[in-house]
């Protein structure tokens, strides 16, 4: 059972967390303009890298999406950091 | 002669039977330890070749006594008898042997054992097909059975528990460890699998401060709880897992079994070591058993394991035993692999220097063996090839071992960062050293333990089985696996220790191996000229041993597995004669009276058409979205436009995924530019609020919209059909209910008992309709008023599958029932969004793929049959034959039979089903074949005039 760092609620069960997607992907838009590669490659591709990854995860018991830095061989989890702006 | 008990002590008598036999035993007995005092030889079969074993060990590590255990009627499998206490009326039976193990039907399958090796079935059953053999090989191997008359309560509790220092094993290093670590201030764990603490201080003398080793333990113990640490005996540690949390199960006297779930700062592993045995052609005849485990027996149960003893050995740890054997009154011999030993014996005590054993006499137990050529009547063999430390902990902690020689076994090697191991589990066998290596593990606080008594010296030379003769020496007793078996493994090639386990099964199974798995891989080593070292051990996994089902699955089973959502006015429902069901995680009233179910829903469909149906909406999601950015959030969630929308105003929409698939509809409200209410399907409100956060914080300033589910707070009470304005015009809720004032899809607040109450006009089930909100708090008075009003309308209440059939003759869909994962709107026939909204919305760029372009999309449409036919079962599928290929086209999402047409009706997803009306195609349905024409999805009222009739 993991431990992950939640900004606004400190240390949690994993269980408490789900996976948004990985960290700095950006919606291209507008729709008329964005090639399907382009759209399927937003959607539906992920680097999956094994070693150290930036995540955006959910810790749904509190409904905030955060930044999370985790290796994905050790479990070892760097830090997390709220998204646009500071823990409130 | 065989093991009897000397010594009682006074205890208690316990009465039990074992395979149908009367015996006893005494207070403090494990089943195993009174099987042994009653001369029990013969405890089980072994796994493949149903071989007569007999008790080798004393505790977890036991490969053969595993046994079913019937206690007040109920029968718990696989138990190991070396670890469960004796009690009262104890009915315990062997495992894989019938009708016992002392006269097992399959025990002539042995004979054909060389025509059996490892592999066999892999080689042997491939064809025609595995599973033709499966089952009879199946009933002739395995363990326990499953009572299915003992279904365990979910009881177990599940506990949390954080702590600055866990130790695992009360021995001396585990002591010595908690004890330093409490001295320095910070909150102490200490787990034992025993039933007390001390470890083999229970069984092997030592002064430890100036006191007996066992007076010793229970004054640290004492010590560790007077100052408000947690000690628990009876609790292993079987795991651990992610981010260091430690799994415990402990066993409780008269209470249910428990889990533990520790996270510790530091985890101190104290856990001991298990002996292995020496290998020799026919090693696993009942009463040859483990040294250490023979003291124990003697020490702590008064149990002695034979009158003529052979001690095998090559180590000093094991004269020990047998001095304690000889002062017992048994005559010992002690064979010692080693040209000479190290120690003194006492006077009547054998010894045979570089001792070979070349066999084992006994069938059914030890009536001879013959060491060095030379054969010795004895009735008991006990051998001791050095011990393995218990490095589990250690290695799921991604530890690394080292093969040490002096003690001829892996031992941890660089230390992980928050752990410590100490004692023999680090290869210390001497107190001094054990407590030494505790006291520094548990942070060396405080004085340190001294033994004042000698050091047992603990000298081994290596002892590995090799290849021998044609005799069969046996590695793993619970599998079968002998030194011929791990050469065949060599020879085809499966040397990697990893294959050698899957391939030959050595290691696998209830004992994972714990007395096996080293002898097994430095037999390997010698077959394959490698050192043990490069040979290396299988991966240690969790648990490690055993545990019931019922202790992890704690008390989440049954009705708290998934528990459902209940409604404000169950009871109420209950009192009218409501029969429940779940639906989207709600329990909610399916049908009210106890006829037919189908005959129920019948006739509240029919009754809400023609007059009004009260039914309880109150799951439907109330969402409240917030804030000067509100209409710009509910915008971008939704397909169709809604801030365009007046207050007070309500509108249709789906919302979509990104794959542009139809996640959701409903209906959201408006009530000011800044204040929208989204009302989305029962099932789906949590999801709906996570989507409508997510983009609220990824895309819009988030301290300019707020998110809140008002579900829970509302009971939602709908009046439905003609007379449905009557009846709500009856409740005095201050609201103008003209058709000018309150037209369909729209919303007023008005107040009732005191508190607010709105009225939305939406309706599901095509007539006209009113749905009245109010605090859950007067919900129970809302509902008593509109029975009373609806007394002289005739009304109705009306359950859910009564509410699926109305809308199912509206063609009104259900999202993920008349929808599947690639539905998008314009496969309903709703395209208007997609072809002319400007602006992003989530899913949009995916309306326009290749794919979503297809002109061969599946498409929502009705359904009719010929008439006198009944309904289409739902999942029907359609077919279409081309080229004399049959494929399906699509399928039946909805069908009911409509009371008030008189006939079903259905609504489908079949490919290019909008341009196909009229057309009849075949629907075929576990072998039977009907035939359907497409329809326009709305079969009831298609004008929509009652909506406001």
């Amino acid at each position: 059972m993991q431990l992950f760092p939640c900004p606004f609620c400190g240390p949690r069960d994993e269980t408490e967390f789900q996976f948004a997607t990985e960290a700095g992907k950006t919606r291209p838009e507008p729709a008329a303009e964005v090639s399907a590669e382009r759209w399927t490659k937003y959607l539906y591709l992920k680097d999956n890298p094994k070693g150290p990854t930036r995540e955006v995860w959910l810790h749904v018991t509190c409904g905030e999406f955060f930044l999370m830095e985790r290796d994905t061989v050790s479990h070892a989890v760097a830090g997390s950091q709220a998204l646009g702006g500071d823990p409130r | 002669m065989t093991a009897r008990r000397i010594s009682a002590g006074g205890a208690r008598p316990i009465p039990f039977t074992f395979d149908g036999k009367s015996f006893s035993g005494i207070q403090g007995d494990t089943i195993a330890s009174a099987l042994l005092a009653n001369g029990v030889r013969v405890v089980g079969r072994s796994f493949k070749y149903h071989r007569p074993r007999g008790i080798v060990g004393s505790g977890a590590e036991e490969p053969n006594a595993v046994v079913d255990v019937t206690l007040a009627g109920k029968t718990t499998p696989n138990v190991r008898a070396t670890t469960e206490p004796l009690a009262d009326g104890m009915a315990v039976r062997s495992v894989n042997a019938a009708p016992t193990a002392e006269a097992d039907r399959a025990g002539f399958l042995d004979r054909f054992a060389a025509f059996i090796p490892a592999g066999f079935y892999y080689k042997t059953f491939l064809w025609p097909d595995w599973h033709l053999f499966e089952p009879r090989i199946r009933a002739m191997a395995g363990l326990g059975r499953l009572d299915p008359a003992h279904q365990p309560p979910a009881d177990s509790p599940s506990i949390n528990l954080r702590c600055d220092v866990l130790v695992v094993g009360a021995g001396a290093a585990g002591l010595a460890a908690a004890r330093s670590a409490a001295r320095a201030g910070g909150r102490v764990m200490l787990v034992d699998d025993q039933d007390a603490p001390g470890g083999s201080l229970g069984h092997r003398p030592a002064v430890i401060d100036g006191m007996p080793g066992g007076v010793w333990a229970e004054a640290v113990v004492t010590e560790l709880r007077a100052a408000g640490h947690t000690v628990l005996s009876r609790a292993t540690a079987f795991g651990l897992y992610d981010h260091g949390l430690v799994a415990v199960w402990q066993r409780r006297t008269g209470l249910p079994d428990a889990l533990w779930q520790v996270r510790a700062k530091r985890i101190v592993v104290a856990a001991g070591a298990i002996e292995r045995p020496l290998v020799f052609p026919d090693n696993d005849r009942p009463g040859v058993m483990s040294a250490e485990a023979a003291l124990v027996y003697l020490r702590r149960h008064g149990v002695l394991a034979g009158e003529r003893i052979v001690v095998a050995t090559n180590n000093d740890k094991a004269y020990a035993v047998a001095v304690a054997l000889h002062e017992a009154g048994a005559q010992v011999t002690v064979a010692d692999t080693r040209p000479r030993g190290t120690l003194a014996l006492r006077d009547g005590v054998e010894v045979i220097h570089q001792a070979t054993i070349d066999g084992v006499s006994g069938a059914r137990g030890v009536s001879s063996v013959t060491v060095s050529g030379r054969p010795i009547e004895a009735d008991c063999v006990l051998t001791s090839g050095g011990f393995t430390p218990t490095v589990h902990l250690f290695c799921q902690a991604k530890g690394r071992l080292r093969f040490d020689e002096a003690i001829a076994g892996f031992i941890p090697g660089d230390p992980v960062a928050g752990m410590a191991v100490a004692g023999a589990a680090n290869g210390a066998f001497a107190v001094s050293q054990v407590l030494a290596q505790g006291h520094a593990a548990g942070g060396g606080a405080g004085e340190p333990p001294r033994a004042t008594t000698p050091d047992d010296t603990c000298a081994v030379a290596a002892a590995w089985p090799a290849p021998r003769g044609k005799a069969r020496q046996w590695i793993d007793f619970q599998n079968d696996v002998a030194v011929k078996d791990v050469a065949l493994a060599a020879r085809e090639n499966f040397r990697s220790v990893e294959h050698l386990k899957r391939y030959t099964t050595l290691g696998m199974a209830t004992d994972q191996g714990k007395t096996s798995n080293m002898n097994g891989l430095a037999a390997m080593a010698a077959i394959t000229g490698r050192t043990i070292a490069e040979t290396g051990t299988t991966t240690y996994r969790p648990p490690f041993v055993p545990v019931p089902f019922t202790v992890v699955a704690g008390r989440r089973r049954g009705e708290f597995f998934n528990p459902v959502k209940r409604l404000a006015l169950e009871n109420q429902h209950r009192a009218d004669g409501a029969v429940f069901r779940e639906y989207g995680g709600w329990l909610r009233p399916g049908w009210y009276g106890t006829g037919q179910p189908a005959t129920e829903i019948a006739r509240e469909a029919r009754q809400a058409r023609a007059t009004v149906g009260i039914l309880d909406g109150s799951p439907l999601g109330k969402i409240e979205v917030i804030g000067p950015q509100a209409g710009a959030v509910v915008d971008y969630n939704s397909y169709q436009t809604l801030s365009t929308l007046k207050p007070g105003r309500i509108r249709y929409g789906f919302m979509l995924t990104e794959s542009g698939v139809i996640y959701d509809d409903g209906v959201v409200s408006k009530l000011s530019d800044d204040h929208y209410v989204v009302s989305c399907s029962s099932g789906h409100v949590g999801g709906v609020v996570l989507r409508l956060e997510e983009w609220r914080q990824d895309r819009f300033d988030r301290s300019q919209v707020f998110v809140h589910n008002s579900t829970p707070q509302w009971a939602t009470l709908t009046a439905t059909g003609p007379r449905s304005r009557d009846l709500v015009a009856m409740l005095g809720l201050g609201v103008d209910l003209s058709d000018d004032a309150l037209p369909h899809m729209s919303f007023a607040d008005g107040s009732f008992a005191g508190g607010p109450a709105r009225v939305s006009r939406v309706s599901f089930t095509g007539d006209r309709s009113y749905e009245i909100a109010v605090p859950t708090g007067t919900a129970k008075a809302l509902h008593l008023a509109m029975m009373e009003a609806g007394r002289t309308l005739d009304a109705v209440l009306l359950g859910s599958e009564a509410l699926l059939l109305l809308r199912a003759e509206k063609g009104y869909i259900i999202a993920g029932k008349d929808t599947d994962g690639t539905t998008m709107p314009h496969d309903l026939g709703i395209a208007g969004p997609r072809d002319k909204r400007a602006g992003e919305f989530v899913g949009k760029r995916s309306l326009f793929t290749e794919n979503a372009l297809r002109d061969d999309r599946q498409q929502g449409v009705g359904l009719t049959v010929a008439e006198g036919e009944p309904p289409l079962p739902t999942g029907a599928h359609a077919v279409e034959t081309r080229g004399g290929a049959r494929r399906s086209i699509g399928f039946v999402t909805s069908s009911y039979q409509s009371p008030v047409l008189g006939r079903p009706v259905a609504l489908a997803l079949i490919e290019r089903g909008l341009s196909r009306l009229g057309e009849t195609l075949d629907f075929v349905h576990l072998g039977t074949t009907r035939r359907a024409t497409i329809a326009p999805v709305c079969a009831f009222d298609p004008e929509g005039a009652r909506i406001n009739g």
